[in-house]
């Protein structure tokens, strides 16, 4: 997979993870809990762009989504579940297959590809909506991953995209607190010179040719556990909404 | 593998049906297992029994669209009095007098014959796309295999969904099935339950007295009758419970005494043993439990049924917002924001239901006079007794949505 901004340490840490992407008490127990938080948001963000009614059977029927850095699925079957005709796209081979195992225990139709979206890219597929969600900070070169992200959206299409600030708040959470003293994500997870300030992927999707439409943070509750969607708190994990212009 | 509907309910009680209805508003298919013929639960007789529908169940059953069909059937309690007595002695001097003056919310409760509820859920059911109700069958098998929960039928047939619900009584198979264990207590104590026609109206007043064998409650139905739920010791409520009727009418008189003129029978008579019993798990893998299969109470209050509508709007809007996200609503995560949301409630009932009918049902000369200060207290200070009323109407905590009378 030349000409990606995969960067091969980062696929390997994820693989050795893969059996364990469902176990909700597992080592991705705390994606799961963010999850709803994450969902809610996409589901608002995806509804109010498309014009969609969420109290519908199949609200995102129609709608083609591309969910990047899928791992085990976990945002990719809600998607189908709402109706999306859901592509997966995942560099680690062994994530595939334990999203191919799942989706299809669960009853749903997922097209799950061990792809990049460099490759993605490549073959002309595209997309109204792309989730970019938790990779950002994994990916070796930001801009030209979200550059290439861009490229796969249909003009008026949507990129979700979230990822951690690089503050130490985020570090002293994210870094010391989740992986090396709650030991809830495998040391070495993420790496915080990596991590992207709001400002810097604004910027980055506005070179991208996106319009940012949205900004909310993602802030956790220690005391119930929950997630919950910020307006003003980005300090720890935030997540932005970005349109192709149509 | 596919699914056969969003979710399999076992149990075509109130409970059960309620909850059909209310995942289909939220747009949840699914499958009523009745062991019920539809004959026998849809019968039109009034066979005596009835509900004290707190007000916040009610506001339930009007989010779901039932209220419109039931409003005609349905007593309003606009004053709730409770006294302390013994056979023969007439009220203790102080007494709690509770009124729906004091809820800016409208009255306190309604009386709810069981056949008209009964009817209405059934009429709703059979116009609801999205529910399938399945009268005369049993479960006779219960499995969870990959991600579906699976009931096989004793007609052989067999279901799957993400979700079953165990909504089949204290008794319930589908806890059993799943190896949930019950804690539970005898309070030694019978009800007897029946219906009495009276001469005089009863203003839309509920009655409750405290009487050493166990509370007394009179609860208005439409017209001069009245709904009576006579706690007694087990042994001589199984002794009155044996009388024919004109022997029971004789039994009840002098505790029900004769401020609504002569009382004659309306109904058929029943007799429950009262116990309380709590199932030790509301979920499990790919199950809730709902109404008495997860928790009996005492009937102390009414409260029996405006638990399990509690339990339904809970799940209800727990499953409801995990469809908006497309979550697996099977999944365990999403059953245990059920199971937390509920604690707290179940934990607070059975300790309140419990030390309630303790205090109130001793004969203990200390006790007694402490019971009537206490309640002389209470009926002194404002705000506790707000507080009162609002539990007993059900619209204290934090309440799912259809309780407050929103759509999901």
């Amino acid at each position: 997979m030349s000409g990606t901004s995969v960067d091969a340490g980062e696929v390997a840490k994820f693989e050795a993870m893969a059996a364990e992407w469902w176990d909700e008490r597992g080592t991705a127990a705390p994606l799961h809990r963010m999850n709803p938080c994450r969902l809610d948001y996409i589901a608002r963000q995806i509804a109010a762009e498309f014009d969609r009614d969420r109290a519908a059977p199949r609200p995102f029927a129609g709608l083609r989504v591309a969910d990047i850095g899928c791992g085990g699925g976990l945002l990719s079957e809600p998607m189908a579940r709402l109706g999306a005709e859901v592509v997966g796209a995942d560099a680690g081979a062994e994530n595939i297959g334990v999203a191919r195992a799942h989706a299809a225990a669960a009853g749903l139709t997922i097209d799950y590809r061990a792809t990049t979206a460099e490759a993605l890219a490549a073959a002309g597929e595209s997309f109204d909506v792309l989730l970019a969600m938790e990779i950002v900070e994994h990916v070796a070169d930001p801009r030209a991953f979200l550059a290439t992200c861009a490229g796969l959206l249909r003009p008026g299409g949507l990129m979700i995209c979230s990822t951690l600030n690089r503050t130490a708040k985020a570090w002293a959470l994210a870094v010391f607190g989740a992986e090396r003293v709650m030991r809830w994500l495998p040391a070495g997870t993420h790496d915080w010179s990596k991590f992207l300030s709001p400002k810097e992927l604004a910027e980055m999707l506005r070179e991208a040719g996106l319009e940012v439409v949205d900004r909310k943070g993602m802030v956790f509750d220690p005391l119930s556990g929950d997630w919950a969607l910020s307006e003003r708190d980005l300090s720890v994990n935030y997540v932005a909404a970005a349109v192709r212009p149509g | 593998m596919a699914y056969d509907r969003d979710i399999v309910i076992v149990g075509g009680g109130l409970n059960g049906c309620a909850l059909a209805l209310a995942c289909a508003r939220a747009g949840l298919s699914s499958v009523v297992i009745d062991r019920l013929p539809a004959e026998v639960r849809g019968g039109d007789r009034f066979d005596g029994r009835s509900y004290a529908l707190a007000a916040a169940s009610q506001r339930l059953l009007a989010a779901l669209g039932l209220w419109a069909p039931l409003q005609g059937e349905a007593q309003p309690i606009l004053e709730i009095k409770a006294s302390d007595g013994r056979p023969g002695e007439g009220a203790a001097p102080f007494f709690l007098h509770f009124d729906a003056a004091e809820l800016d919310e409208g009255p306190m409760g309604w009386m709810v014959e069981d056949r008209h509820l009964r009817r209405a859920l059934l009429a709703a059911m059979a116009e609801e796309p999205l529910v399938e109700h399945r009268p005369g069958e049993t479960v006779v098998a219960q499995s969870v295999e990959g991600m579906a929960a699976g009931v096989v039928l004793g007609s052989g047939v067999r279901l799957t969904a993400p979700l079953v619900v165990g909504a089949d009584g204290k008794a319930s198979g589908t806890a059993e099935r799943a190896g949930i264990r019950r804690t539970g207590w005898d309070y030694g104590q019978t009800a007897l339950v029946c219906a009495v026609a009276h001469e005089r109206p009863h203003h839309g007043c509920a009655h409750q007295f405290f009487m050493p064998g166990g509370p007394l409650a009179i609860l208005p139905l439409t017209g001069n009758r009245s709904s009576i739920v006579w706690s007694e010791r087990r042994g001589l409520a199984e002794h009155i419970a044996g009388l024919d009727d004109a022997g029971f009418l004789e039994a009840l008189r002098p505790r029900f005494g004769d401020f609504l003129g002569a009382i004659s029978l309306a109904g058929d008579r029943y007799s429950y043993p009262l116990g309380l019993s709590l199932a030790d798990r509301i979920v499990g893998e790919r199950l809730a439990l709902v109404g008495d299969a997860a928790q009996s109470v005492h009937p102390i209050a009414g409260q029996g049924l405006n638990q399990g509508l509690r339990d339904i709007g809970t799940l209800a809007e727990v499953l409801a917002e995990a469809r908006r996200r497309g979550e697996d609503i099977g999944a365990g995560q999403v059953l245990e924001r059920h199971r937390r949301w509920r604690s707290f409630d179940r934990a607070a009932l059975a300790l309140a239901t419990d030390g309630f009918n303790r205090l109130f049902s001793n004969d203990n000369a200390l006790l007694r006079l402490g019971r009537d200060l206490g309640m002389g207290v209470l009926g002194h200070l404002p705000g506790l007794r707000r507080r009162f009323v609002r539990e007993a109407a059900g619209l204290a905590g934090d309440m799912p949505r259809l309780l407050k009378g929103q759509p999901l």
